[in-house]
């Protein structure tokens, strides 16, 4: 059957993930033989980077003990820029995160196939790029061990107060708290028949005991799966409407205020394209790390990567349409401080930021236009990158250029990082890559079962076109 | 300890037939296995693969997941919470005038409704799949089949409970044989 692949280039786009992987047990052994490995063989680059990474997260560890120790004030937060790098931050991370469900949500209800190669390690993601933004909302309040008294509705004796449901702040608790919760209910379901393969395969009592308990005693019933289908579908179901909330609710934030460059309705449509667009960007470049190290082209072919810069070209395009609206209504509207902002955030003091953002967001993305720049790895780990630079200025211009010229000319103002402001976003990607990278070594990163899965159907569907173009 | 110095430690009798089962290595093999003893008239069949097979729901007669209406309640747990939570805090317990706005009112109800509608709906799905599937559960007979371990790998089986009223140790080995089944055993447990 080889040959034919070979002879018909053709064959290889109707079966993309699966035609070097000829059964279900050479599957089960490339994808488990990562977290099956010795601790003493994995390549020392692994724990060499693991080190760097962990040191990095320590950075962040670090930064915010001095945050706590010393206040908020550490932050170069002004007035008037009272919300600047870690609302900026929280958004960036939080957008980073809705890739991994729509990947696992939306495209499991459009039937695209080619997700369950990369849905996995997407979810993981959302996990761990949500826990990063949880961290600024946490410690903004200066008193972080308080937090849950704030932020959530429990019933309190000291302080004897109540949120305020008519703030969108106490929105955004509940679509963040949310969609952490309902992630990881989505990935562990997920993970469960995997656990169990890991379970059946352990040969150390440690890992029995470890992926027994984990893997909950799944055995592959027909009962099982018939409940689990339904359950996955269920949960595909509600995330689809959830992921698109979540960062409308962000967005509300900013939308629901009345500063000019904050106020508008295009925010939640505008935000969640731009959420989905940074969060493609950053799966793609970890996939392309992990390709790599780790010998996966097989199960993530270019195939994939292509169909994903597709959908980068998509959201980058929307995200560029939404930045033309945004300038049209300013002049439109008629109104002056509306107009001024626009004006000033194109070519007023942070004009570098703004043309930043429009070359990484909106030129950039352009290039996946042409087959052979999609089908290139340097070419989209390049654009994967800028992508997310592009994403996080779009944020911070979206932030600080509203609020640093306010309404008074007597009180404007600029705003500057301090170093605890950036050393703390920095230590946020070590906390990030680390996760991530023990997420990879320790848990299978590709979704076992549902590969087998579409195997079995991508089989069928190429015998027959095999034997059509044989016959031929 | 092994199962036999445990089951004396407990007071256990003798263990009981749990099911016969069969291995094959193609999901195809097995709907079709599937079908035909369901055909001799067993009635208590069950299959274990490393992922959901399509047909085999009809062929040995599972039932579809009555999960969605359980959601459903959730979901609506989920909402009444929400917009209780909301209206006995703002307009009951802690009633606030900020710029004379409604102490209570849907609109800026929504996002919080929502959102915990969807919170719901995701542990009622979560746990009602594993409560409904009898998980967690620390021992199950099927485990004590040889082939168990790869039926999360490469091998799809093919269970008769013993439960089954046209359960007969000998006769079900064979019904099993004949529809192609490698490695049948009486599993006991």
């Amino acid at each position: 059957m080889s040959l034919i692949v070979e002879q018909n280039p053709a064959l290889m786009e109707v079966n993309p993930p699966l035609v070097n992987s000829p059964d279900y047990h050479d599957l089960t052994n490339q994808i488990t033989d990562i977290t099956e490995g010795a601790l003493s063989k994995t390549p020392k680059k692994y724990w060499i980077t693991l080190g760097i990474t962990a040191s990095i997260t320590g950075i962040l560890g670090l930064m915010l003990v001095i945050l706590v120790w010393n206040g908020i004030g550490m932050w170069g937060n002004n007035r008037p820029v009272g919300w600047a790098w870690d609302i900026t931050n929280f958004v960036f991370w939080i957008g980073i995160g809705h890739a991994g469900t729509l990947i696992s949500a939306i495209l499991f209800l459009f039937r695209q196939k080619w997700r369950t190669s990369i849905n996995r390690s997407a979810e993981a993601m959302t996990l761990f790029a949500v826990m990063c933004a949880g961290i600024y909302p946490l410690f903004h309040t200066g008193r972080p061990w308080r937090a849950a008294y704030w932020l959530f509705p429990i019933p309190n004796t000291d302080l004897n107060l109540w949120q305020n449901f008519r703030s969108p702040l106490i929105w955004d608790v509940f679509a963040v708290s949310t969609y952490f919760t309902v992630s990881a209910l989505f990935w562990f379901t997920g993970l469960v028949p995997d656990l169990a393969t890991l379970r059946d395969r352990a040969t150390s009592k440690a890992k029995q005991v470890v992926f027994g308990a984990l893997s909950l005693g799944w055995r592959g019933s027909a009962r099982h799966w018939a409940n689990y289908e339904k359950a996955y579908l269920i949960l595909a179901a509600i995330s689809t409407p959830l992921v698109l909330s979540v960062h409308s609710i962000v967005s509300f934030d900013f939308a629901t205020s009345v500063i000019p460059g904050w106020h508008t309705t295009i925010f939640p449509p505008y935000f969640v394209a731009g959420a989905i667009f940074s969060g493609f960007a950053m799966v793609m470049t970890l996939l392309i790390i992990a390709r790599w190290t780790l010998n996966l082209q097989n199960l993530i072919t270019i195939k994939h990567l292509e169909n994903m810069n597709k959908i980068i070209l998509t959201t980058g395009s929307v995200v560029g349409y939404a930045y033309a609206t945004e300038f049209f209504i300013a002049w439109y509207s008629g109104n002056t401080y509306e107009r001024f902002t626009f004006i000033n955030r194109a070519f007023g003091p942070y004009w570098w930021a703004y043309w930043t953002m429009v070359t990484c967001n909106v030129i950039s993305p352009q290039f996946f236009w042409f087959k052979k720049l999609r089908r290139s790895i340097p070419v989209m780990f390049i654009l994967s990158i800028t992508t997310n630079i592009g994403m996080w200025f779009e944020r911070f211009v979206i932030i600080a250029t509203s609020l640093h010229r306010d309404f008074l000319p007597g009180s404007w103002g600029y705003f500057k990082p301090t170093w605890i402001d950036m050393a703390t976003f920095f230590g946020t990607f070590g906390l990030f890559l680390t996760l991530f990278l023990l997420f990879a070594r320790f848990l299978p990163m590709i979704a076992i079962s549902e590969v087998k899965g579409v195997l079995t159907t991508e089989k069928q569907t190429f015998k027959s076109v095999a034997t059509e173009v044989v016959t031929k | 300890m092994n199962a036999g110095e445990l089951r004396e430690k407990l007071g256990l009798g003798e263990d009981k037939a749990w099911a016969v089962v069969g291995k094959f290595s193609d999901p195809h093999e097995l709907v079709d296995a599937g079908r035909k003893i369901k055909e001799m008239g067993y009635t208590k069949l069950d299959a274990m693969s490393p992922f959901p097979v399509h047909g085999i729901d009809d062929a040995i007669g599972v039932p579809p997941s009555k999960l969605g209406w359980r959601v459903v309640w959730c979901s609506a747990a989920g909402a009444a919470t929400a917009l209780l939570l909301i209206w006995w805090v703002g307009a009951v317990n802690y009633p606030l005038n900020i710029g004379g706005k409604p102490l209570f009112d849907f609109t800026y109800s929504i996002p919080v409704t929502f959102e915990l509608t969807v919170l719901f709906s995701a542990f009622g799905t979560f746990l009602g799949m594993f409560g409904m599937n009898g998980l967690p559960k620390l021992y199950h007979p099927a485990f004590r089949y040889k082939h168990t371990h790869r039926a999360s790998d490469d091998s799809f089986l093919l269970v008769i409970e013993a439960d089954d009223p046209r359960f007969d140790p000998e006769k079900s080995v064979e019904h099993m044989k004949s529809v192609g089944a490698a490695d049948v055993e009486v599993v006991v447990g």
